[in-house]
């Protein structure tokens, strides 16, 4: 029974992550709330299930041109150190805190999201 | 040459002089990135997508290709990382994963489907109804 909640709840954050709508962030609190997979676990399972899922979209994307090359390189220059630091301290912190850093991540990251149109809406009508 | 490859892109912001700049602030981004899908285990496409579109100038639907691309290689190494410290449960990476995938291709083709616009509030909201829940009733 537990399998079958895991497959629907990846099928839900997978859905998500394929309409290009950051699927991991809810596909996290979904294991951790309702199936009680500890932080670090649930977090491992977005990092792991997102190779083979992008992989088939990055190549649909390639086809279609959509990818600007330009700026992979550049991004990568840091980014892929910088992944490697956050995994390995994210690994030392504490699970509660991590629950908790994550909830405030998750929370200013929907609250930015939601406000960037309304704070486009103001400016174009200034203008 | 390089002219030309900075036509492909929509409205550019940055004048065509600026590419140095547009490199370091590329950089810059990346720090943030990387730490930040590294340690919450994703997210990191959420951020790159504004760094693409706000200060680089790309269109959306871009965005969001070249997004995964810069975070496929991030999420591979820090994923490696998570499995070889142990941080992973048999049953969760197996049943979930695969779930993750099957969602994945049904969402890619449900996107042509669905306005954007009227899905996109109704998710940010449920991202800060759980990252609240997780706030105070995590434990």
């Amino acid at each position: 029974m537990t399998q079958i909640f895991y497959i629907l709840i990846g099928i839900a954050g997978g859905v998500l992550g394929g309409m290009g709508m950051g699927g991991g962030t809810l596909l996290i609190p979904m294991l951790t709330l309702f199936m009680h997979t500890e932080q670090h676990a649930a977090q491992g399972v977005n990092l792991v299930a997102f190779v083979p899922m992008s992989i088939i979209a990055l190549i649909i994307h390639i086809k279609n041109k959509l990818i600007e090359k330009r700026v992979i390189l550049p991004l990568l220059l840091s980014a892929a150190v910088m992944t490697a630091v956050g995994a390995l301290v994210s690994l030392k912190t504490d699970t509660a805190r991590l629950k908790i850093y994550f909830g405030i991540f998750l929370t200013l990251l929907g609250g930015a999201y939601m406000a960037a149109p309304l704070i486009k809406k103001i400016r174009n009508k200034k203008n | 040459m390089q002219k030309n490859r900075r036509k492909e892109t929509s409205n550019p912001p940055i004048a065509q002089k600026n590419r140095r700049k547009e490199k370091i602030a590329l950089i810059i981004g990346g720090i943030a990135v990387g730490f930040v899908n590294g340690y919450f285990g994703g997210g990191g496409g959420m951020l790159v997508i504004p760094v693409l579109t706000a200060l680089i100038g790309l269109e959306k639907k871009k965005a969001h290709a070249t997004a995964i691309a810069v975070i496929l290689p991030l999420s591979l190494i820090s994923g490696i990382i998570y499995l070889l410290r142990g941080a992973g449960e048999r049953g969760v990476l197996l049943f979930g994963g695969a779930g993750v995938v099957v969602g994945g291709v049904i969402g890619a083709l449900l996107l042509k489907k669905i306005p954007d616009k009227k899905l996109a509030p109704l998710f940010y909201s449920i991202m800060i109804l759980s990252g609240l829940w997780l706030i105070f009733f995590g434990k």
